[in-house]
């Protein structure tokens, strides 16, 4: 039996591909001379080469207008404009004057210039165009070369799985989808113009995969996985079928998910249950929503403050959350007040050292100790929502008379803007997470005080059972369908009900498939997950309601 | 010279399809036209340095023409901004 090899990159695009290899030209070196010492012939071929270069970007970018997505198709129709860009051919024509360089010379040290400015942008779709850029360049250098030679991709096999350096944005308009089945690139990271084109088709995508062009060959049997990174050459019969299994598995598992996602669930009685998603940035928004998110139970805002040297403004907040809840509509984003302290500390707020950060001075209490870091989210957050449907949820509560002082500050808030004629949504609903004995225990006397609830699990469960989540030696004790946790829960949700207010719950246990039965039992209204398991756990729950 | 500040109200910012809006409009006057986004600032003919403006949703972009056809440059490109693009 022939030894598998199984080489290993980052896993762009999920899925499974088994097929055949077909490997890409690799980059060329172009051979020229720098000087020249007729600077007005070479303007002359250069102007030549671009007016070649466009007439071909304009058939390439029309066929992409047929076969590709919408994204691509405008990438490649902007590099028509690339080819009259001051900054890049003008540039290039200035140099061949000043300098007396040759055309070739002059593009490959204007393409080198751009392509390293781009490449450190902070912007990360902005530091893709640098793959841009070094497409258009290489194409001018082609013509003027004559070197140009298009790849042919009209005679690929079926089941084709493309091995390159690093996928061309010209070279993807010609792919033909119906027989690729799967790219696996030497260069590149998640924003590469490989992983969007592989997402936009809905095929398996590894990049990074570094040395493999020098050991896969044309017509090689392979197999991708583009969830693991992993990929096989020339694979054995028992990989074979066992890929083959998880491919099947793979693809009906799609198809039930994309199913499950648009579905609305209902109890057997007929009450809506909602499956919210947990973000922590807007990328993660855009992802639960792809999966079916109907709202966001937990906004995590504290990316905002983290990795910075100062306080996020209150504008710079805004703009987040103001975002956010435009992206949602209708749907509520349930922004929670800064979670920080403990083992998350904020290099401009002073906070103490602790014996026991866990018990100590954090979230809701710090921002009691800090009215102004307080006060500018709260500001932040209400202004925001006169754009959408947006909760406020202060975290860690222990006892009322910190809820009372927290509902002061935001009355504060309100006032403060009402006074400078700045609207908000004036019926905001305002709510707690139950994440701490004390108030699952007093939950009757909460629940007369809020909107909604919102049970954290985590801290919920190493509250109430003594156990640091993060001590190994002890994880196993670690267990958040302890009856004790179960039964916190039960009294949460129960006086939320008889209060006429909704229980969310936001922690790991909501997409436990064994706890879901019952919470449903229990009556939770809101389950809110990780971003993109919104389709499962609505399967879990239909799974449940129909048993 | 004519100036007006437009926010970006389009979901992506100026990504591609925007940029290449705005150059193909830029190019049709004869004013020398700039963007300013913060302390960036493109010259509004060239598609690259619009791109390196990085502008987001949101964003304020002050829009600066100097010539003859000055006025109309500024009401054609504000009226892109405002259209967002087309998109959403």
């Amino acid at each position: 039996m022939e030894v598998k090899k199984m080489e290993q990159g980052i896993g762009v695009s999920k899925g499974y591909a088994i097929g055949t290899a077909y490997c890409m030209k690799q980059e060329k070196n172009f051979n020229f001379q720098s000087v020249s010492d007729n600077p007005e012939g070479e303007i002359e071929r250069l102007t030549k080469a671009i007016e070649a270069s466009k007439k071909q970007m304009q058939q390439i970018s029309a066929e992409a207008q047929k076969n590709l997505d919408k994204k691509t198709a405008e990438i490649l129709e902007s590099h028509i404009n690339f080819l009259d860009d001051p900054a890049f051919t003008g540039e290039a024509a200035k140099t061949i004057r000043e300098k007396s360089l040759t055309a070739e010379k002059a593009i490959s040290c204007v393409t080198k210039d751009l392509y390293n400015t781009f490449s450190q942008f902070e912007d990360a779709y902005t530091r893709e165009r640098a793959a841009d850029i070094k497409d258009v360049g290489s194409r001018i250098l082609d013509n003027l070369q004559g070197t140009l030679e298009t790849t042919d991709f009209s005679n690929l096999p079926e089941n084709t799985v493309l091995f390159t350096q690093e996928l061309k944005p010209s070279d993807t308009a010609r792919i033909d989808k119906n027989k690729v089945k799967a790219f696996v690139t030497e260069k590149g990271g998640k924003t590469s113009h490989t992983a969007i084109l592989a997402n936009a088709l809905g095929i398996a995508a590894v990049v990074g995969c570094n040395g493999i062009l020098g050991k896969v060959k044309n017509g090689m049997a392979v197999i991708v996985d583009g969830t693991t990174g992993n990929v096989i050459l020339s694979p054995d019969e028992v990989t074979l079928n066992k890929y083959k299994d998880l491919q099947k598995e793979y693809e009906n598992r799609k198809q039930h998910l994309a199913l499950l996602a648009n579905q609305k669930i209902h109890t057997s009685s007929g009450k809506r249950i909602l499956v919210e998603a947990n973000i922590g940035n807007l990328n993660d928004l855009e992802r639960a929503l792809k999966s079916g998110a109907e709202g966001v139970g937990l906004f995590r805002t504290e990316f905002l403050f983290m990795g910075k040297d100062k306080m996020p403004t209150e504008d710079e907040q805004y703009a987040v959350y103001r975002k956010a809840a435009e992206m949602l509509g209708k749907k509520p984003l349930t922004i929670r007040t800064l979670d920080i302290g403990g083992d998350k500390k904020l290099p401009y707020l002073k906070q103490p050292n602790e014996a026991n950060p866990f018990l100590g001075l954090r979230a809701i209490r710090l921002c009691l100790r800090n009215p102004e870091v307080f006060k500018t989210q709260l500001r932040a957050i209400l202004r925001a929502s006169s754009f959408g449907n947006i909760r406020i949820m202060f975290p860690m509560i222990s006892n009322t008379n910190e809820l009372d002082k927290a509902m002061e500050v935001l009355c504060e808030c309100k006032q403060e803007l009402k006074q400078n004629g700045i609207s908000y949504d004036e019926s905001i609903n305002v709510g707690i997470m139950v994440e701490i004995p004390s108030a699952a225990i007093l939950a009757d006397k909460f629940a007369e005080k809020v909107d909604f609830f919102s049970i954290g699990t985590n801290d919920l469960t190493q509250y109430t059972l003594a156990v640091d989540r993060m001590n190994e030696t002890i994880s196993s004790l670690y267990d958040s369908m302890n009856p004790a946790v179960l039964r916190l829960i039960k009294i949460t949700i129960d006086a939320a009900h008889r209060a006429s207010i909704p229980c969310c719950m936001c922690g790991e246990l909501a997409s436990d498939e064994k706890a879901i039965p019952t919470l449903l039992k229990y009556g939770l209204d809101e389950f809110s997950v990780s971003p993109g398991m919104q389709a499962e756990v609505k399967g879990s729950l239909l799974k449940s309601i129909k048993a | 010279m004519t100036s007006q500040t437009v926010t970006v109200s389009n979901k992506i910012g100026i990504h591609a399809r925007p940029a290449s809006l705005l150059v193909n409009a830029a190019s049709k006057f004869k004013s020398d036209i700039t963007f300013k986004n913060g302390n960036r600032t493109a010259v509004a003919k060239s598609i690259i340095s619009l791109l390196a403006l990085q502008a987001k949703m949101n964003d304020k972009i002050t829009i600066e023409a100097n010539g003859s056809d000055e006025k109309d440059a500024i009401n054609v490109l504000v009226g892109l901004f405002n259209s967002k693009f087309d998109e959403e």
